[in-house]
């Protein structure tokens, strides 16, 4: 790797890892209007046009209040765990691609933090550890409500975790690779978007990914109505707000992660045509470069998508029970992503792409005859 | 795509690991010195909804969430034996596929009889 390599790559690591906090700060922002949106408010209006100098306003408020540390608290685990949460969330984005590639000076260069050929091994290895943050916090809070919101969110998030590994095996299988560019690169025309063939590991990763990011329906660890804040209940100043601010860069990373997966990353339908015409017309440098700043786009219009996506849910359905929690876990998605991954091997064995539509269509036939068949709930007049 | 790496491929990720820890370092020196500090006996203590603490938060917790973590262990375990097996499908064929199919039975046998054994029944 020579010098103008190198120092291209750092340009493209420091500008996805701004992009990162300003995404993950208007996240907030975004997460305050769409919940206005859908209660029928109007949301954060008074800092600047549309409100949109709130963000910049919160942080500095975070910043200038009493940074409180409890007496009976472990005071450097204390401080370790927001850190931790943190880190982990802002490391995770270097591996994925967010482009095609940039032309300078004879040199190709990928719009990719780094590339490695275990991509999707290092996310999950470094999303893995930001459980850590959280329970380290919440214990060295020596705060009742904050352990049992720690240990929640520890077992929620480890076992969640072996559903989403399980559902991307399909995938590897169909692909042959963990580099997370060849997965993109395996989905170039429309209908070969792993979306489309792999409908159920879609739907176990999205689950899977609201419970890793701690989000409604699955925020059980700060869940108010029982344990005041959760994990991060003693937590003020920047330290509650590094909390909250990993959480938002990791639905922000996973939401990057899917659509890299599931929807074919940077790449889009005709593709290939509107890269013939650029580099047509403005040439073999200037036309590529051109063509993967469209790309880049596109995978962040796909972003957004989820975020908002991630925000809908959350105003849409209501808290699972803990026990519901587990029992979908293990009991529900744990067997069908090994299922999954089972037809998934017969439709590779035999040629068939489109095999685990089976399995969606048997579960669809399963849930309209289930739900013909309950007994029908009469409405009972109420006496005033 | 390259198959072999250097030790300095990897230098992008440690540029990104001293990005991070200094925004992190810097902002926590910055909040720990510019907010104020005020002390009292009362508001040292863990907030535990306004009720007097009693105790602290240095109790035995319900033993189902170690089985939990246990059991994760286990499967996260089997998951990676998967990977390297799910990478190389295409060149294994039938044979390996039928060999994978007998190690997920095994562990689904495994799974079964930790459902019975009423490990996940969450009251």
């Amino acid at each position: 790797m020579n010098l103008t390599e190198l120092i291209i790559k750092s340009i493209i690591i420091l500008v996805i890892f701004g992009v990162t906090l300003v995404i993950a700060m208007y996240s907030t922002w975004a997460e305050r209007k769409v919940a206005g949106f859908m209660q029928d408010r109007l949301g954060p209006n008074r800092a600047g046009p549309f409100g949109l100098l709130q963000p910049l306003a919160d942080a500095g408020k975070m910043f200038f209040k009493e940074d409180f540390i409890p007496s009976q608290a472990n005071k450097w685990l204390f401080i370790i765990g927001p850190c931790l949460a943190i880190l982990t969330a802002l490391m995770s984005s270097a591996v994925i691609p967010f482009g095609d590639s940039i032309r300078y000076e004879g040199l190709t260069i990928p719009v990719q933090g780094v590339e490695i050929n275990i991509g999707i091994l290092y996310v999950f290895g470094v999303v893995s550890l930001g459980v850590y943050g959280i329970m380290v916090g919440g214990w060295a809070s020596n705060n009742k409500f904050s352990l049992l919101g720690a240990i929640r969110a520890a077992s929620q998030n480890i076992s969640y975790e072996i559903a989403m590994g399980l559902a991307i095996i399909a995938i590897l299988m169909m692909t042959g690779s963990l580099s997370l560019r060849s997965i993109v690169a395996g989905q170039e025309s429309f209908l070969t978007w792993n979306v489309f063939t792999q409908p159920l590991g879609f739907i176990i990763f999205l689950t899977c990914a609201f419970a890793e990011c701690n989000r409604t329906p699955f925020d059980l660890p700060e869940c108010e109505t029982e344990l005041v804040g959760g994990y991060h209940t003693e937590y003020s100043s920047m330290k509650l707000g590094f909390y909250l601010f990993a959480e938002y860069i990791n639905m922000f990373v996973s939401s990057a992660v899917i659509s890299t997966l599931y929807f074919g990353g940077y790449h889009y339908p005709f593709m290939n045509t509107v890269h013939n015409a650029l580099t047509g017309s403005l040439g073999e440098v200037t036309g590529h470069n051109l063509a993967t700043l469209i790309g880049m786009l596109v995978l962040f219009a796909k972003i957004f998508f989820f975020i908002f996506f991630f925000m809908w849910v959350r105003w849409t359905l209501p808290r699972f029970r803990y026990d519901q929690l587990m029992n979908l876990g293990w009991k529900s998605l744990i067997p069908l992503s090994i299922l999954n991954v089972v037809v998934t091997g017969f439709g590779l064995l035999y040629d068939i792409e489109y095999a685990s539509w089976l399995i969606v269509i048997v579960m669809v036939v399963l849930a309209v005859m289930s739900s013909a068949r309950a007994p029908k709930r009469v409405v009972q007049p109420q006496r005033s | 795509m390259n198959t072999t790496y250097l030790p300095s491929d990897y230098l992008p990720i440690f540029i990104q690991l001293v990005l991070a820890l200094g925004f992190i370092v810097g902002s926590m020196i910055v909040s720990h010195n510019i907010g104020p500090k005020r002390h009292s006996e009362k508001k040292d203590d863990p907030f535990e909804c306004g009720i007097p603490v009693k105790g602290d938060a240095r109790t035995p917790i319900s033993i189902k969430y170690f089985l939990i973590a246990i059991l994760f262990v286990l499967f996260d375990v089997e998951v990676i034996f998967l990977y390297p097996w799910a990478v190389n499908f295409k060149g294994l064929g039938m044979e390996g596929f039928i060999e994978m199919i007998l190690f997920m039975g095994l562990l689904l046998a495994g799974f079964y009889y930790i459902l019975r054994k009423g490990v996940l029944k969450w009251e």
